[in-house]
C-alpha cells in the first residue's frame, strides 16, 4: 500500500469531531492547559462542520439567569417532561448552570443575537431559544477552536480509537486516513474527547433516488460518537430512545420559530384542531404524570414532544392527512413573513428551495407537514450517548466516577451527541459540554491518571491493515464483474447503507411500519443484523471518497445494533410517537422508569444489558414563569 | 441535488472542494472543473455556493419531490458582513430579496487567545467553573448554580 503512516505524538487533547462539542473543547482546553498539546481531527472543514455547518437560526438553550428569566432546574424539568422522564438530570443541571456563558461569549465573539428592544434582553421564541442570525455561527466558534488548538488536521476521517496496552481499559488516543490524500493517520494522546456526531441515515428516509441526501439531520452525522465508542467498550445509555421529526413536508424546515414566534398552528386536512381528542386515549396508555393537557394549559409544563406526534401520526392513519401549519394569518404581517423565511434561509435552506419550486407561497397557502424517519443523537430534543460521570457536586454516587462527562472508558470524554441522557443542549448546550469535557480532561492528566500509556506498532498496523481493507477488497474483486456494481464478491456502501436502513425501517420501527416494532420483528432483525455485519467485512471501496463512505457505513451499523439492543431490552412503549412496542403498548413505571445501559464486548461483540437508577434532583412543582416568557 | 457547476464560470480552484461538508464536491481530473460526485448525499447546505468566488455553483431541487424552473441564489460578504439571498418563485409570482448580518466583528478580532489569558488560580481550579465564570452566567453577585444555592436535593423514592 503506498499510502504513508504519519504519527501526531505527545498530544494531551485529542478533540475529534469539531462541531459545537469539539469547538467548545479545543476552546476551553487551552485555558486550563495552557502548556498542553491539544490537536483537532476533523473529518470535513471546521470552518463548516458538523450539524451546524450550514447555520442556525436560533440558540435553542439559553436560560437568561441574567435577566432573572430561568434557573437551571427550570429547564431540568422541561427535559425531564419532555422525554418522559427519562433523563441524566445531574447532567442537565451542570449544562443548563453553565450554558449561558457560552451564549454571552458567542455574542462577544460576533454572532448576531437579537434583542428585546424593550427589556434589553435576548428576543426569545419561546421560553428556551433567543433568535439569531446564525448563518455564521460555525465560522464564528471555529475561529476560537482554531486559535486554541495547536494544530488543526481537517479531512480526517477517524476510524477507531487506539487503546492502551499498559492499562485496560484506557484510551490511547485515535486513528483515521485523510480523506484527500489517504494518508494513514495516527494520534497518540493522553484523553481524547469524543464531539463526533449522532446518526442520520440509519432508518430509511422518506425522501428516495437524488433526494435521498434530503434528511433532517446531516447527512454527514454519521454515527461516529457512537460507532467510535461503542468499539472501544464505553457503556452507553439511552440509544433506544430515538427521535421522529415533525416538520414541513419533504423539505424538513423547522417549525420551532413557526409555533413560538409566528404563533403558527397545525391543524387536519379539513381544518379542523384534531390534536386534543387523541389525547384521553392516550392518557391511558401513558398516565396522568405524563400527559395532562389541562396542567400544561395552566403552567408552562409541556406537552411531550412525542405525544404530539403520536396525534400527528393517529390522524394521518385516520384519514384526515395531510396536517397542515396555519401560516396565512401569520404571513399577511411583512415583518412576521420575513422572519418566516430567514428562519429557512438561516439554516435549512432546501425548504425554501422548495416552496420556491413548488409555488407554495405560506402567505396563501397553508403549508403541510409530515413526520420524519427517527434519528438517534444526543443532543436535540433526545438523549442517546455514552453513559458518562457527571459533576461532583451534583451527581449521586452511580452517576459520578471523578471526572465530568467522562466515559466508562478512562481518558475518553463525551460531549454533545457523544454524552448521553442529556436531551435539549442543542447547539450551545453541545459546546458547553465540550467546555466541561475539556476541563476535566486537563485535571484527569494533571492528576497523573494518563502516565505511562503505552501504544505497540502491532496494533498500529493492525488497524492501519483493517482500514484499507475495503480498498484491497475492490482491487481483487474488480474484475469479476465489467463495469458494473453488482459484484458476487462484495457490496459497496451504498448497497450496505440501503440494506440497512431497509433493516432498521421494517424491525426497528421506522416511517415505513408506523413506527412499530416488538420482540419478534427486532430478534429478526437483530440476525439480519448479524449477516449484515458479516457482509460489511466485504464492503469494498473504489476510491478514497467510498473509503470514508465505507467507515461511515460501519459506525452507522454499529450505533443500529445499540439500537436494536435497547430498543429489545425496554420492555415497554415509553415514547409514542417516537416508536412503539406492540407486545408492550403501555409505558410502564413499575418495571421502566430507569435508565437503560449496555455495553458491547469489543472482543467478542457481545452485549450486555442493564437498568441503571433513575435520580430527580428537582422537585415537580414549577413556578409560574415570569411575564417575560411569554 | 443537489448542487451542479455552471462550467463556463468554474475555474476548478476547488474552494468548494475544501468547505464541502459532506465531500462530495470534487474536482473532474479531465475537465478540471468542479462537479457534485453523489447528489443523494447533498444537503443543499450551501456552504460551497457561498465559497464561490465566481458563483459558479447553483443548486437544483431534489428530483424526486422538487420540479424544475425555480432559483435560489445567494451572496456572502465577509467583509460587509451581510449575506444577500434571491429567490425566485417556478411561476414567477414571487421574486424577493432578503438581507441578514452573519457577523458584528470583523472575523477572528474578537475571539480571545487563552493562551495568553493569565492562567487559572488553583481556587478556580478546584471550583467547577469555566473560562469567564461566574461573570458571564449572571450579573448580580451570586455564584455557579448549585443544588443547595437553589434549595434542591436528591429528591427520595429513586426507582429501579
Amino acid at each position: 500500500m503506498s499510502y504513508q503512516t504519519i504519527i501526531e505524538d505527545d498530544i494531551d487533547i485529542l478533540v475529534v469531531g469539531a462541531g459545537l462539542g469539539g469547538t467548545g473543547a479545543a476552546f476551553e482546553a487551552r485555558y486550563w492547559g495552557q502548556d498542553k498539546k491539544i490537536v483537532i481531527a476533523e473529518k470535513a472543514n471546521i470552518m463548516r462542520s458538523g450539524a451546524v455547518a450550514q447555520g442556525l437560526y436560533a440558540i435553542n438553550c439559553y436560560m437568561g439567569t441574567r435577566f432573572g428569566e430561568n434557573n437551571p432546574e427550570d429547564h431540568v424539568r422541561y427535559a425531564r417532561i419532555d422525554l418522559m422522564g427519562m433523563v441524566r438530570e445531574d447532567l442537565l443541571f451542570d449544562m443548563a448552570r453553565h450554558v449561558d456563558s457560552a451564549v454571552h461569549n458567542f455574542e462577544e465573539w460576533g454572532l448576531p443575537i437579537m434583542r428585546n428592544e424593550k427589556k434589553g434582553s435576548f428576543l426569545r421564541e419561546g421560553r428556551w431559544q433567543i433568535m439569531i442570525h446564525g448563518e455564521s455561527y460555525k465560522p464564528i466558534v471555529a475561529e476560537a477552536a482554531k486559535k486554541s488548538a495547536d494544530k488543526v488536521f481537517n479531512r480526517i476521517c477517524v476510524t477507531h480509537l487506539l487503546m492502551d496496552e499498559s492499562k485496560e481499559n484506557r484510551v490511547a488516543g485515535a486513528v483515521g486516513f485523510n480523506v484527500r490524500t489517504g494518508n494513514y493517520h495516527v494520534f497518540k494522546s493522553k484523553t481524547v474527547i469524543c464531539g463526533a456526531g449522532g446518526a442520520s441515515n440509519i432508518f430509511k428516509p422518506r425522501s428516495v433516488g437524488e433526494g435521498a441526501g434530503r434528511v433532517w439531520y446531516a447527512p454527514w452525522s454519521s454515527g461516529s460518537a457512537y460507532g467510535l465508542m461503542i468499539q472501544a467498550g464505553a457503556k452507553m445509555t439511552q440509544m433506544e430512545n430515538r427521535i421522529v421529526l415533525a416538520r414541513f413536508k419533504d423539505g424538513y424546515g423547522p417549525v420551532g420559530a413557526y409555533f413560538l414566534h409566528l404563533k403558527t398552528y397545525t391543524q387536519n386536512a379539513y381544518g379542523e384542531e384534531y390534536e386534543s381528542k387523541w389525547f384521553p386515549e392516550l392518557q391511558k396508555m401513558v398516565g396522568k404524570e405524563y400527559l395532562d393537557p389541562e396542567v400544561s394549559h395552566r403552567t408552562h409544563r409541556p406537552i411531550p414532544t412525542c405525544l404530539r406526534n403520536h396525534a400527528i401520526i393517529s390522524e394521518v392513519n385516520a384519514g384526515r392527512g395531510p396536517i397542515h401549519m396555519v401560516t396565512m394569518e401569520a404571513f399577511q404581517d411583512p415583518h412576521l413573513e420575513e422572519i418566516g423565511w430567514h428562519n429557512f434561509l438561516g439554516m435549512t435552506v432546501g425548504q425554501a428551495v422548495l416552496w420556491a419550486a413548488t409555488d407554495v407561497d405560506p402567505k396563501y397557502e397553508n403549508p403541510e407537514l409530515t413526520t420524519s424517519e427517527p434519528y438517534v443523537m444526543g443532543s436535540h430534543a433526545t438523549g442517546c450517548g455514552a453513559w458518562v460521570s457527571g459533576p461532583e457536586d451534583v451527581s449521586p454516587p452511580e452517576y459520578f466516577w471523578g471526572y465530568n462527562r467522562m466515559t466508562t472508558v478512562e481518558g475518553l470524554f463525551g460531549a454533545g451527541d457523544a454524552a448521553g441522557g442529556t436531551p435539549h443542549a442543542f447547539s450551545s448546550g453541545s459546546f458547553t459540554e465540550g467546555r466541561l469535557a475539556a476541563k476535566a480532561a486537563c485535571k484527569y492528566i494533571d492528576d497523573g491518571k494518563a502516565a505511562g500509556i503505552r501504544v505497540s506498532d502491532a496494533q498500529i498496523n493492525r488497524r492501519k491493515e483493517e482500514i484499507y481493507k475495503p480498498l484491497e477488497t475492490y482491487s481483487v474483486y474488480k474484475n469479476e464483474v465489467v463495469a458494473g456494481s453488482v459484484n458476487p464478491n462484495f457490496i459497496n456502501p451504498r448497497q450496505g447503507l440501503d440494506r440497512l436502513q431497509k433493516l432498521m425501517d421494517e424491525y426497528c420501527g421506522g416511517f415505513g411500519v408506523n413506527y412499530m416494532t416488538n420482540d419478534k420483528l427486532l430478534n429478526i432483525g437483530l440476525k439480519k443484523m448479524f449477516i449484515l455485519g458479516q457482509d460489511l467485512e466485504k464492503v469494498a471501496a473504489s476510491d478514497i471518497h467510498e473509503l470514508l463512505r465505507a467507515w461511515e457505513l460501519k459506525h452507522r451499523f454499529l450505533t443500529s445494533e445499540s439500537v436494536f439492543q435497547h430498543t429489545l431490552f425496554r420492555k415497554e412503549t415509553r415514547w409514542p410517537g417516537y416508536y412503539y412496542r406492540g407486545d408492550a403498548m403501555k409505558l410502564d413505571d413499575e418495571n421502566w422508569h430507569v435508565l437503560t445501559v449496555s455495553r458491547r464486548d469489543p472482543k467478542t461483540g457481545e452485549y450486555t444489558m442493564e437498568k441503571a437508577p433513575l435520580y430527580h434532583l428537582v422537585g415537580d412543582v414549577e413556578k409560574a414563569p415570569p411575564e417575560s416568557h411569554h | 441535488m443537489p448542487t451542479f457547476v455552471y462550467m463556463t464560470r468554474c475555474d476548478g480552484c476547488g474552494e468548494c472542494v475544501d468547505i464541502c461538508p459532506s465531500d462530495i464536491m470534487h474536482i473532474d481530473k479531465t475537465l478540471r472543473r468542479a462537479y457534485n460526485i453523489e447528489p443523494n448525499m447533498c444537503w443543499e447546505c450551501y456552504s460551497c455556493v457561498k465559497a464561490c468566488p465566481h458563483h459558479a455553483i447553483d443548486v437544483r431541487g431534489y428530483a424526486d419531490f422538487a420540479p424544475l424552473g425555480h432559483s435560489v441564489r445567494v451572496i456572502r460578504d465577509e467583509e460587509k458582513g451581510t449575506i444577500a439571498w434571491r429567490i425566485k418563485f417556478r411561476n414567477g409570482k414571487k421574486d424577493m430579496e432578503l438581507l441578514a448580518p452573519i457577523t458584528t466583528k470583523p472575523w477572528g478580532s474578537a475571539t480571545p487567545d487563552l493562551a495568553k489569558v493569565p492562567a487559572p488560580s488553583k481556587e478556580m481550579r478546584d471550583s467547577q467553573l469555566l473560562f469567564n465564570e461566574p461573570k458571564y452566567i449572571r450579573m448580580d453577585d451570586g455564584g455557579l448554580h448549585t443544588l443547595q444555592s437553589n434549595g434542591l436535593e436528591i429528591k427520595k423514592g429513586v426507582q429501579y
